[in-house]
């Protein structure tokens, strides 16, 4: 009964190809350093999961920003766990994602074929370093605001472009209610909704190129 | 390998895959179900003794709303509801007191004098002076504050109220 529906679901699917494909694709000898790109994989999944969750309380207004937050914290089960592990899930997401494109350079594995993925590890990790830019503000608190004000700052010290660029992200001259909602919009929707896309790319041409082999003495 | 292990390589990697998930799943799944249904699991509920004004105020036989609000936290906002309940002196001994809140799904019904009756607004619903209901979709009369649910002190009229 399952063998036939799994056959039915495997011809039109094509299920084991993709499970070969995905979770049975021939690996050049076994490495950890190779593990840190599933890693940051699923720091983003936890990241999307726990972010979801806070989502149903967290409240992007300037009034009600941080009291919702402590509210999460103080007030509903578990919101500390939550809360807390998307606070540091945001750390650690950076730092792996560091890692795993300092091993890539390393090895020396964006040479031909993979300067493709390369580059789109390039739009993965400044996605990365937005969604950290962009979280920061969202509780709204001292630091939260001031980080902010910095970082948009530095941002307008462009030559020509700053001051356009300054009052883009801020939504105005000086950081207010705007600033919150396009930072809360980039946040949940515009830079998950790019991520995701990129991985889907990243991940293709892994599967396409197969994983590199580490660099070794010539024989 | 032959002969000490009985389990392959792949399938010690299956499992294990699978039991490390498990866990890591049941640890962040099982607290978030808990965060999402929160609010449900709240008792919320508080009681108190609502003055409704002094009872010689209420003419005898004329029923009579009498509104009071109570405020409520609901998360991290307070937010302010208010309530109303007719108030009928059927003698100057015994007094009548009815929610304004209709049976049927909670609209507000008003005393209409013409037809001595209450009027639902939303579905057209009428009770007779006393709630028992005269037409329309609700199942049951309108709610009383009856026996212990009312008191009288210092000639202040007082029901007992739970919503809120
Ligand atoms: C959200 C961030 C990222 C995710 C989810 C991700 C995911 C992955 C995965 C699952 C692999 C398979 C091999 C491995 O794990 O080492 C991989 C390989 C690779 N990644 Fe990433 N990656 C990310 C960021 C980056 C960055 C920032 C760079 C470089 C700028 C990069 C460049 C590469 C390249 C060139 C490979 C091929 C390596 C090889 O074939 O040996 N990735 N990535
Ligand atoms: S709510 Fe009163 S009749 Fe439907």
């Amino acid at each position: 009964m399952w063998n036939k529906l799994f056959a039915w679901l495997d011809e039109r699917l094509a299920l084991n190809d993709l499970y070969k494909a995905t979770l049975d694709r021939p690996e050049p000898k076994g490495n950890w350093w190779n593990t840190l790109g599933s890693a940051s994989l699923f720091l983003f999944l936890l990241q999307g999961a726990t972010g979801i969750f806070l989502s149903v309380y967290y409240t992007p207004s300037p009034d009600h920003a941080y009291d919702s937050i402590q509210y999460i914290m103080n007030g509903v089960a578990f919101g500390w766990l939550i809360r807390g592990i998307h606070h540091w899930g945001a750390s650690v997401m950076v730092l792996v994602v560091f890692i795993h494109m300092l091993r890539v350079f390393v090895t020396a594995s964006y040479k031909y074929p993979r300067e493709l993925t390369w580059m789109i590890g390039v739009g993965l990790l400044l996605c990365t370093l937005g969604m950290g830019f962009t979280g920061y503000l969202l509780p709204w608190n001292q630091k939260a605001y001031w980080a902010t004000t910095v970082g948009t700052a530095i941002a307008g010290s462009v030559p020509w472009i700053g001051s356009f660029i300054l009052k883009a992200l801020r939504g105005g001259p000086d950081l207010s209610a705007l600033t919150l909602s396009r930072f809360f919009a980039a946040h949940i929707w515009v830079l998950p909704a790019v991520l995701a896309g990129l991985i889907g790319v990243h991940l293709f041409l892994i599967i396409k190129h197969g994983e590199s082999e580490f660099p070794g003495k010539d024989e | 390998m032959a002969g000490s292990h009985h389990i392959s390589r792949r399938d010690f990697i299956k499992i294990t895959t699978a039991a490390v998930g498990t866990v890591i799943g049941a640890a962040i799944g099982l607290p978030a179900i808990a965060f999402l249904i929160d609010p449900a699991l709240k008792a919320g509920k508080a009681d108190a003794w609502m003055p409704l004004g002094k009872l010689v105020d209420f003419e005898v036989g004329k029923p009579t709303l009498a509104t009071f609000t109570r405020s409520k936290v609901n998360g991290w906002e307070k937010s302010v509801n208010s309530y109303g309940v007719f108030v009928l002196r059927t003698s100057d001994t015994e007094t009548l007191v009815l929610s304004n809140k209709c049976t049927h799904l909670g609209c507000h019904v008003n005393w209409n004098v013409d037809k001595q009756e209450y009027i639902c607004p939303c579905h057209d619903a009428q009770f007779g002076i006393n709630g028992d209901v005269l037409g329309g979709p609700p199942p049951r009369p309108l709610d009383r504050f009856s026996g212990d649910q009312v008191k009288v002190e210092d000639g202040t009229l007082l029901i007992h109220f739970l919503e809120g």
